[in-house]
């Protein structure tokens, strides 16, 4: 039922694979970048707003994010998983998490969180998801990092930092024990 | 064509078919249940429906009677958003005289993607399984004797959803063992996640003489096969397959084997009572415990259709 010739890759398990490169290749500082996404959140804050971060990185940055801005009512969980547009070419991902909106969709604004944004793809079945649950008033999106290679017309309210990286690499945002954010880049 | 690999798995250990619990490893099994979570958590959104196999085909071919099962698949199916065919096979040209495989040729041929196949022999799902093309994927939903691995993984989804984990637990099941596939599939799946003691308990003649290398303790005493129980899983009595005298009565049958609350009160005091239905009331089991507070029969349907629903979606996912 699936369709040949696309290989499946790291999103697949739960573990990367691939080569590791050096994140300090990389000018980036998760810890700084993440202060900064802190600010541009809570520009983006209207009376009623509820983050929902983006399993996985996005869901540690949301949970922060909201304690630390002290949002009103629960922070909401979304999964990609069941809106993804390249189901048939890598099956179902195993690992992830169940999306949780533990708030009402209907009417309000939803503030999106996401690590890294690249192709746009994750955000389009993000939105889908969404609406299985009713029709916000207004979606935004604030991100931790652009990489640009966009392949929809999707455009984040707020990027904490802007950089090129070769579609070859593929830059991930990883959560130690004490909570502390590091990316880790590796080749694809 | 075959090789000695599961012919429910891909090179890469994938499962792309779904033929019987024996043999899957133990990460297939929980990748199945872990799924299934995901997908209970649609039934309570204001969409309950999510597009994985929109515009697949999914052919629900069933040679044997069956409500609940055709149903949970149906209603599954349909929640992925593939078109549902519904083959009433007694009315149909199978009933002309039709080979199995002929059949398929001609199903195939109208463009379908998935078969749910119910069969009164055994192993009819296999030799579909061997003769579709690459894309087309088998479901077991029953067949004959052998196995029914989506019951089975409804059952494992059930007991991990009250007791989180197998590590533990004493799992009695009990009644027709012998004409049971729920019985073998459950047999399977318990021994493959770990659990600690699975009892069969059943007449002398309702109970397989080989079950001893499976691993199973076999009782022929059902207080015995009660005692301290974490699950008890009943089975139907199922006269219609039962040829010759291998029971005195059914009567008979309820006296020994059927549970009652008394005998319940045997088992652990947080004992969840499981039944794959439909259920033969003041047989196997007493109305008392059927619709009593240990009873999870009804969970158990509602948990089919999220475990249907990531068995199609998983093996629909990957590549033969």
């Amino acid at each position: 039922m699936s369709q040949p010739g696309r290989p499946k890759d790291e999103y697949r398990r739960a573990q990367p694979e691939g080569t590791p490169v050096g994140a300090a290749a990389l000018p980036l500082d998760a810890q700084a970048l993440y202060l900064k996404l802190r600010d541009g959140v809570r520009a983006l804050l209207r009376p009623g707003t509820v983050l929902v971060g983006i399993w996985s990185g996005g869901a540690w940055l949301a949970e922060r994010l909201h304690a630390e801005l002290q949002c009103e009512g629960a922070v909401g969980v979304i999964s990609s998983t069941l809106h993804r547009d390249d189901f048939g070419a890598r099956g179902m991902a195993s690992g992830t998490d169940a999306t949780k909106l533990p708030f009402a969709i209907e009417g309000s604004h939803i503030l999106l969180i996401d690590d890294v944004l690249y192709t746009g793809r994750t955000i389009r079945a993000v939105i889908n998801e969404l609406y299985d649950f009713g029709r916000p008033a207004r979606v935004d999106l604030a991100v931790l990092v652009d990489r640009g290679g966009r392949e929809l017309p999707i455009e984040p309210a707020f990027a904490a930092a802007r950089i090129e990286l070769p579609a070859a690499r593929k830059l991930a945002l990883a959560r130690d024990a004490a909570g502390c954010f590091s990316f880790s880049v590796r080749e694809a | 064509m075959l090789s000695r690999r599961n012919p429910q798995l891909n090179a890469h250990g994938e499962l792309i078919h779904l033929l019987s619990i024996e043999g899957l490893p133990r990460d297939v099994l929980t990748q199945i249940l872990d799924t299934a979570g995901t997908f209970l958590s649609v039934n309570d959104r204001e969409v309950k429906k999510v597009p994985l196999l929109r515009g697949k085909s999914v052919f629900n071919l069933f040679f044997e009677n069956s409500t609940r099962t055709r149903t949970t698949f149906e209603i599954a199916a349909k929640r992925l958003s593939a078109d549902v065919i519904n083959l009433d096979i007694a009315r149909s040209s199978a009933a002309k005289g039709e080979s199995l495989l002929d059949t398929i040729a001609n199903l195939s041929a109208m463009h379908a993607d998935m078969f749910v196949v119910r069969h009164s022999e055994s192993g009819a799902p296999y030799l579909i399984a061997q003769h579709v093309a690459p894309h087309v994927h088998v479901v077991n939903a029953g067949d004959g004797r052998h196995a029914h691995p989506t019951q089975a993984l409804l059952d494992m989804y059930t007991i991990r959803h009250y007791k989180q984990d197998f590590s533990g637990l004493v799992v009695a099941v009990v009644g027709d063992i012998v004409h049971s596939r729920v019985a073998r599939s459950d047999i399977h799946a318990l021994s493959t996640l770990g659990a600690a003691e699975i009892r069969v308990v059943g007449p002398k003649t309702l109970v397989p003489g080989d079950l001893a290398p499976m691993g199973v303790r076999v009782c022929h005493d059902l207080a015995s096969g009660l005692r301290d129980a974490d699950v008890v899983i009943m089975l139907r009595l199922q006269n219609e397959r039962m040829s010759g005298a291998l029971l005195p009565s059914a009567a008979e049958f309820a006296k020994s084997y059927g549970l009652s609350p008394d005998k319940l009160a045997l088992a652990k005091p947080d004992v969840i009572v499981m039944h794959p239905g439909p259920i033969n009331r003041g047989i196997e089991i007493d109305s008392a415990v059927a619709d009593g507070a240990h009873s999870v029969i009804l969970p158990q349907v509602t948990f089919g259709i999220a475990v249907r629903m990531a068995v199609m979606s998983i093996i629909a996912g990957n590549e033969a």
